[in-house]
């Protein structure tokens, strides 16, 4: 029991709405303390942000003359610069992107939850241990399989393609563990019971029964699954060597270091890094609900 | 167990029988795809290191021609190697130092804001959640990107004040500034996360368990400290972990800064040493066997942490 002892992570998305806010907390006096802490956090949180906005909107110049905060009326002409630079380079790798991370975090959380839903209703000879399989698997540091991942892939010839990016961003054991505790809580068993009955079989409970239940745990492991692609800078910096089919984060660090020879290309890389991240936060603000991930906190509340 | 919202109130989860009429394959073809992709892309490579890390490339006469050239094993040669090599335990330490400064810093702003924003004594709660979970959505490529622009002297906001106060700035990308820049980064990108966690983990608190503390009299404070932190212990020991692991990967962030800043070497830290080796030396053998003590370190360093905090993180349901 070294290892199924290990709880990571316990998801508060499929709690009912009305256990998340009680009456008596947030009618109380104001705090000036937590109120200036808070803001300044926001402030932290939110300068870089800031400042990539006003310098995006500067030319090449006035980045590195005029006030850092002091905003300038070029954006439109970098995002044509940007767009301009080799064919439209930069959009290939947003669309790159976004077909890593949407085919991805797609195919990882079907993986899963076929996987979680195996692991919750079902009891079979070997389950503990393929359970404490995919346990040990999440304190996997993942970057470390990159380099034998790319050796692994190299001799079947993979390396270099989208699938050497896609396959290992499938499995998130992660996910696995986070759909398990899905399905026991979100479906009931007299539910499957009773699609058996009127004649389903597994895979139609599962499709219409299981999947409908799970939904909004699905959506959050989609979400963490996602944002962990849109992010992935190691996998695809080893895989690819074609910059056709680089993500966004591997062709902003190859425009960076372009700029170092080169210094007009900074302001294409803070026009780049600025539209990198507003697909992300548009995700970020429409989805926020979705956010709600209760780590260890044990498995059940009401 | 009947109302198909609500939680079970027991942990124990309710199995469907499989001698009852269901095929008894069937869990085994819904784990199918994830198994598959388990064994090919995380046992495979983890078994393949471990093996790559006992061979080299043996050389026979003047290692010309087809022939010349051929595997064998190497015993625990690679190991030593690799950990004599001079970059290998500076690079360590740097690790070590970052973790030190990034880890705590980290989940102790991200408690903090967690613990203002539950307590609802402003008016500013939204607002501030949703400003500190906003760097999550910014990849660290970027994040580093945006935050080594900011550090360039030429650019950076705090040397204009500092100099309008008559200071010298420092240059936050020189030798002894640049841990802290990569930290505050990895700070930066890591505490809304984090906050978020504990949020949830704290909104989920029964309400009563501290209205009767603050009738008492209780500040705040004395709630935060003796009732709310203790049930979100096992929260912060799970993001403690999670953070650990993840700081010792450590490589986006300071291969980003590198074309910024000539004070990161191509070992800063054990990560880009393994890909200097892989790559830059065509040496796997030699960057297999750091992988595999990285792995290990991590490994003991998280299962010994889970251990030493003992029952508190262990919520098992069988």
């Amino acid at each position: 029991m070294t290892v199924s002892t290990v709880v990571p992570v316990v998801p508060a998305a499929a709690q009912s709405p009305a256990t998340a806010r009680r009456p008596g907390r947030g009618s109380r006096r104001i705090s000036p303390a937590a109120t200036v802490l808070l803001l300044l956090g926001a402030l932290y949180c939110l300068f870089p942000v800031l400042w990539v906005l006003i310098a995006s909107s500067k030319s090449s110049g006035e980045l590195f003359s005029t006030f850092t905060l002091a905003p300038s009326s070029h954006l439109f002409d970098n995002i044509r610069d940007l767009s301009n630079y080799r064919g439209g380079l930069y959009w290939r790798w947003m669309a790159n992107t976004a077909l890593y991370a949407g085919v991805g975090a797609f195919a990882s959380t079907f993986v899963s939850a076929m996987a979680g839903f195996a692991l919750a209703k079902y009891t079979f000879p070997g389950k503990q241990f393929v359970f404490n399989l995919i346990l040990a698997g999440v304190l996997v540091p993942g970057v470390i399989l990159a380099i034998p991942q790319y050796l692994l892939l190299a001799k079947v010839g993979m390396t270099n393609t989208y699938w050497s990016v896609l396959l290992p961003s499938m499995i998130t054991p992660y996910g696995i563990y986070l759909c398990r505790i899905f399905a026991a809580a979100a479906i009931p068993t007299e539910v499957l019971e009773a699609a058996r009955i009127d004649g389903a079989g597994d895979w139609r409970s599962f499709v219409t029964v299981a999947l409908p239940m799970m939904r909004s745990g699905l959506v959050t492991v989609f979400l963490f699954q996602f944002v962990a692609i849109w992010n992935n800078f190691m996998l695809p910096y080893i895989m690819l060597g074609d910059d056709k089919l680089y993500p966004l984060t591997v062709g902003l660090n190859g425009l960076l270091n372009q700029g170092a020879n080169q210094p007009s290309m900074y302001i294409s890389v803070v026009t780049g890094a600025l539209l990198s991240i507003v697909p992300l936060v548009v995700l970020f603000l429409a989805l926020q609900r979705y956010w709600r991930v209760d780590l260890g906190a044990g498995a059940v509340k009401a | 167990m009947t109302a198909l919202t609500a939680f079970p109130t027991s942990t124990r989860t309710p199995r469907v029988d499989s001698r009852g009429g269901r095929k008894a394959g069937a869990p085994y073809l819904f784990l199918a795809p994830a198994l598959i992709l388990f064994v090919l892309f995380l046992l495979a490579p983890i078994l393949y290191s471990a093996y790559l890390s006992l061979r080299r490339v043996k050389v026979s006469g003047l290692g010309l021609g087809v022939g010349s050239r051929h595997e064998v094993w190497a015993g625990l040669s690679n190991y030593v190697r690799s950990m004599t090599d001079p970059d290998f335990l500076p690079s360590v330490y740097r690790v070590l130092a970052y973790g030190m400064i990034v880890v705590p810093t980290m989940l102790g702003l991200a408690l903090l804001m967690a613990l203002l924003l539950d307590a609802g004594r402003t008016r500013v709660g939204t607002f501030a959640r949703t400003a500190i979970f906003l760097p999550y959505a910014v990849p660290a490529v970027v994040a580093s990107l945006l935050w080594g622009f900011l550090y360039l002297p030429r650019v950076s906001p705090i040397t204009d004040l500092l100099t309008s106060v008559g200071l010298t700035p420092p240059d936050l990308l020189s030798d002894s500034w640049v841990l802290y820049a990569v930290a505050n980064i990895a700070v930066w990108g890591g505490t809304g996360f984090n906050m978020i966690v504990l949020y949830t983990a704290l909104r989920s608190i029964p309400t009563d368990l501290f209205e009767a503390a603050r009738l008492d009299g209780a500040s705040d404070i004395q709630i935060a400290w003796r009732i709310k932190i203790p049930i979100v212990l096992p929260s912060l020991i799970m993001t403690f972990v999670f953070s650990l692991i993840a700081t010792l990967q450590v490589f986006a962030e300071p291969m980003t800064l590198r074309p910024l800043s000539n004070t990161i070497s191509t070992t800063w830290t054990p990560l880009m040493k393994v890909y200097r080796d892989a790559f830059t030396r065509n040496d796997v053998y030699s960057a297999a066997a750091t992988s595999v003590v990285i792995a290990l370190a991590t490994f003991v360093v998280s299962f010994g942490f889970l251990k030493l905090v003992g029952n508190r993180a262990f919520n098992q349901e069988d």
